[in-house]
């Protein structure tokens, strides 16, 4: 760093309130999803319905960390893309990960 | 380091897409590749998580009459149910959910610092890490309570049955290490310690990261440098092991 650099004038902005309180909106979202997660995991039964609702929550949640909180919604398509295709491998992954452990199930459970 | 667009004289094409294609410095979009390739290794922890699960059987009878067995999966709201100072009384997920609030509000707090850095505040940089800091330390030492706890186990032992020798013997079974597992089948504890730990130990790394760059920033490095990119960079990691949290919380605590 050149001396130049260090003499300089810092000008501090003042706080930016509107993305300040977008932050803050986005975190009472978080928090507010998850204490539904909590309702839900006490009133509904073990069940296929419960999972999808645990799923698409979660997917909400991390939609709103990855795009918000990590700014990913602003940056370049490019870049925003290059992120989002490889994602989809690990849907392919937990699909035939997922059906090879029910079939797994059915040789060593039912048969006794 | 200075900004990728302003090492290069105007209208210089130094790739086919301009200086800089994806609009982000080299750091940070190293960073974004390197949380890809993460998301790839929690995922296969995560999937076969599910894949092992799966290939268990699943307990069947009734929520409140449930026992811990080795013959079928635990419902892990009945295997993480207790909360520090509050021995011998049944709070399901209140622990595990008291430690999601924590990390979510550290990650606000780091985005907070990551904004006071593009207006050059260092002070607000310096209170936001600071408190993002605490944040990362505190669900740490949660997280080794509920480990002890995990591995010291409940008051009254499972009786696990067990082939040795030739013949079947009953044992009385406390918590869980990576030989025994009074909560359920080995590959649950198993799976607990190393989803858990390896994410731990992404959070551990965190906060050592974090340090870096409150020490940094108090010490001017940044206001000299011209910029608070490297703030955002390790705000990205932190807001990623948030991420990692959301996914272990639902896949491992709620499902």
């Amino acid at each position: 760093m050149s001396h130049h650099s260090e003499e300089q004038e810092i000008t501090v902005l003042p706080p930016d309130k509107a993305k300040i309180k977008q932050l803050w909106t986005v975190a009472g979202i978080l928090g507010l999803i998850t204490a539904f997660e909590f309702l839900i995991a006490f009133t509904m039964h073990h069940g296929t319905g419960k999972t999808i609702i645990f799923v698409v929550m979660t997917i909400v949640k991390a939609g709103y960390i990855v795009g918000e909180f990590m700014h990913l919604r602003y940056e370049v398509k490019v870049l925003f893309w290059s992120i989002m295709v490889p994602i989809t491998f690990i849907a392919w992954m937990l699909v035939a990960f997922l059906y090879e452990g029910f079939q797994l199930s059915d040789i060593n459970f039912l048969r006794f | 380091m200075a900004h990728a667009t302003a090492t290069t004289a105007p209208g210089q094409n130094l790739w086919n897409g301009g200086v800089s294609p994806m609009g982000a410095s080299y750091g940070k979009l190293m960073m974004w590749f390197f949380l890809l390739s993460d998301a790839f290794t929690f995922s296969g922890l995560l999937v076969t998580y599910g894949f092992v699960r799966s290939a268990h059987q699943s307990y069947q009878g009734a929520a409140d009459v449930f026992k811990f067995s080795h013959d079928y999966w635990p419902i892990p709201e009945k295997v993480f149910e207790a909360v520090p100072f509050l021995h011998g009384i049944s709070l399901p997920l209140v622990f595990v959910g008291i430690m999601t609030f924590i990390l979510i509000m550290s990650s606000v707090t780091m985005v907070l610092a990551v904004e006071a850095g593009h207006r050059m505040d260092r002070k607000a940089v310096e209170k936001w890490m600071l408190w993002t800091i605490l944040g990362g330390i505190t669900f740490l030492s949660c997280q080794a309570w509920e480990w002890s706890h995990f591995i010291v186990g409940t008051e009254t032992p499972t009786l696990i049955k067990d082939f040795v020798k030739g013949e079947w013997i009953t044992r009385e079974v406390f918590g869980a290490n990576l030989h025994v597992n009074q909560y359920g089948p080995q590959d649950f504890a198993d799976f607990f310690f190393f989803i858990t730990g390896f994410h731990g130990f992404h959070v551990f790394s965190g906060v050592l990261l974090n340090f870096l760059i409150y020490y940094n920033t108090v010490t001017g490095v940044y206001q000299r440098r011209g910029h608070y990119e490297m703030v955002e960079k390790v705000g990205l990691y932190w807001h990623f092991v948030d991420l990692v949290w959301v996914f272990v919380f639902t896949f491992f605590y709620l499902v």
